[in-house]
């Protein structure tokens, strides 16, 4: 695709960060510490030029996130934009607030599928970890309204310990909801959630167990439900393939435009971040150090620069070495050949053993994001 | 349990599975839920005929008048396409 560089391959998925603004406060969020300010968010004539402009780098997906996308006021334009570049857009919702007004004119705009989050099937636990009461009605209502206006809907269920004995629940939680496909997707600790570590790693007996109900149940359930699964890093014997390898699959736009190849990358110091408000993304994709500084397996140290799962893995996860090891260049601790690896599974044990009640560090959109003095609240989100 | 598909299903591809070509790699590209199937010029004419009129057997007829192919080896790999997509339920019936 691009002569200079043959190798280069094509973005395939573009997560689109509308806002960081959410109802939600869940304990286990992976947004940065630091959250974008609705005031340096992208402007929809910006988000139409990125999208227009992903599409013809070869992006298929496009997952509108957050936050809770459904906050901006332009989600509908930003949805029909991409029918009209012919992008599958896949709208990631908490499902609470407006989400439910706007359903109708988001499927009009050609909205292709729906991912709605539950924090727990119990509706008291549910409201605890998500921090927001009265969230499962309206969670409940949504999927409802989906599913009669013909979307598809996945359900998706982050575990850790405070939800892990409702796996078979989230289940059957699907199966009456009529959704296709359910994410079961164990806690990855990044930003917020490395916070939480502590009150959300589960034990190894319980992660073992919920992996078999899921097996269990996908063979029961072939053909009704759909149910990928993800498994808990800190337990793994080799690393995943971290965004499909870095800057090979993804591209992530945070609210206020800086591009970035996986999600947490900005925890990585030193990285230089190009921004959509200067350049275009085939650029950034191409050229910008942030995609270049560990795309390939060039910049790989041993053990993974002599690994024959090098290309399959791509040497993990960046982030997660950086935060395990203090060096976003070692082999993802994940790995079982990672000098690193003994010291996570004890650690991961350590704290799953923490008997007390979980307590939770809430995330809160509003803390810092409103001005000192009195005036219009920039944070928030109704 | 599943039942198998059989040669009378009538299948068609609901909301959100959505065909078309990929312009940037030069191939046809079914799009699901968090998935993209790469299909070759075969999976994309079998997908093609899927429009919740023909039968499997419709689908299987028609394309083995167009490659001139014996019946039974389209039969198999039309099957074995669909079935496995309706197993991701990315196909209805």
């Amino acid at each position: 695709m691009n002569a200079s560089a043959p190798e280069l391959p094509a973005p395939i998925g573009l997560l689109a960060e509308l806002t960081h603004r959410c109802q939600l406060r869940c304990p286990y969020c992976s947004n940065p510490l630091e959250l974008d300010k609705r005031s340096g968010e992208l402007d929809t004539a910006t988000w139409r030029r990125v999208l227009s402009e992903a599409a013809a780098l070869g992006v298929l997906h496009v997952h509108l996130s957050g936050g809770e996308p459904t906050i901006r006021t332009d989600i509908v334009e930003i949805i029909a934009h991409c029918a009209r570049t012919g992008l599958y857009s896949n709208l990631i919702t908490s499902g609470v607030g407006g989400a439910l007004e706007k359903l109708n004119a988001l499927a009009d705009a050609g909205l292709d599928h729906v991912q709605l989050s539950f924090q727990a099937v119990d509706k008291a636990n549910a409201e605890r970890i998500g921090g927001f009461v009265n969230a499962q009605a309206q969670k409940m209502a949504f999927a409802g309204r989906v599913t009669a206006l013909g979307l598809p809907l996945t359900l998706n269920a982050v575990i850790h310990r405070g939800n892990i004995d409702e796996v078979d629940r989230f289940i059957d939680l699907a199966v009456a909801l009529g959704a296709r496909r359910l994410e079961v997707a164990h806690t990855q600790y990044y930003g917020w959630a490395s916070m939480n570590r502590a009150a959300l790693m589960p034990t190894k007996a319980d992660v073992d167990r919920s992996i078999q109900i899921v097996e269990t149940a996908r063979k029961a359930l072939e053909g009704r439900l759909l149910i990928d699964l993800v498994v808990p890093d800190y337990y793994a014997t080799y690393p995943k393939a971290c965004v499909g390898g870095w800057g090979r699959r993804l591209i992530n736009v945070t609210p206020s435009g800086r591009v970035l190849p996986c999600h947490a990358a900005e925890t990585i110091q030193g990285l230089e971040f190009w921004s959509v408000r200067d350049r275009t993304l085939a650029d950034i994709w191409t050229s910008s150090p942030a995609f270049m500084a560990y795309r390939g397996t060039d910049w790989m140290l041993e053990p993974c620069r002599s690994c024959d799962r090098k290309e399959r893995d791509w040497g993990g996860c960046r982030c997660q070495a950086l935060a395990l090891t203090g060096d976003a260049s070692a082999t993802d601790p994940v790995c079982v050949y990672s000098p690193y690896h003994a010291r996570i599974k004890t650690l991961a044990a350590a704290e799953a053993s923490v008997n007390a009640k979980s307590t939770y560090v809430y995330r809160s959109f509003s803390l810092g994001d409103r001005p000192a003095s009195a005036g219009s609240p920039a944070g928030d989100v109704s | 349990m599943r039942e198998l598909l059989r040669l009378d299903d009538v299948l068609r591809l609901p909301r959100g599975s959505r065909l078309r070509f990929d312009d940037v790699r030069g191939t046809h590209v079914l799009l699901a839920p968090e998935r993209t199937f790469d299909l070759d010029a075969v999976a994309a004419d079998v997908l093609g005929f899927v429009d919740g009129i023909r039968s499997v057997d419709d689908i299987v007829t028609a394309l083995a008048e167009k490659y001139v192919e014996d019946r039974g080896v389209i039969e198999r790999d039309v099957i074995d396409l669909l079935d496995e997509l309706l197993r991701k339920r990315v196909l209805d019936r």
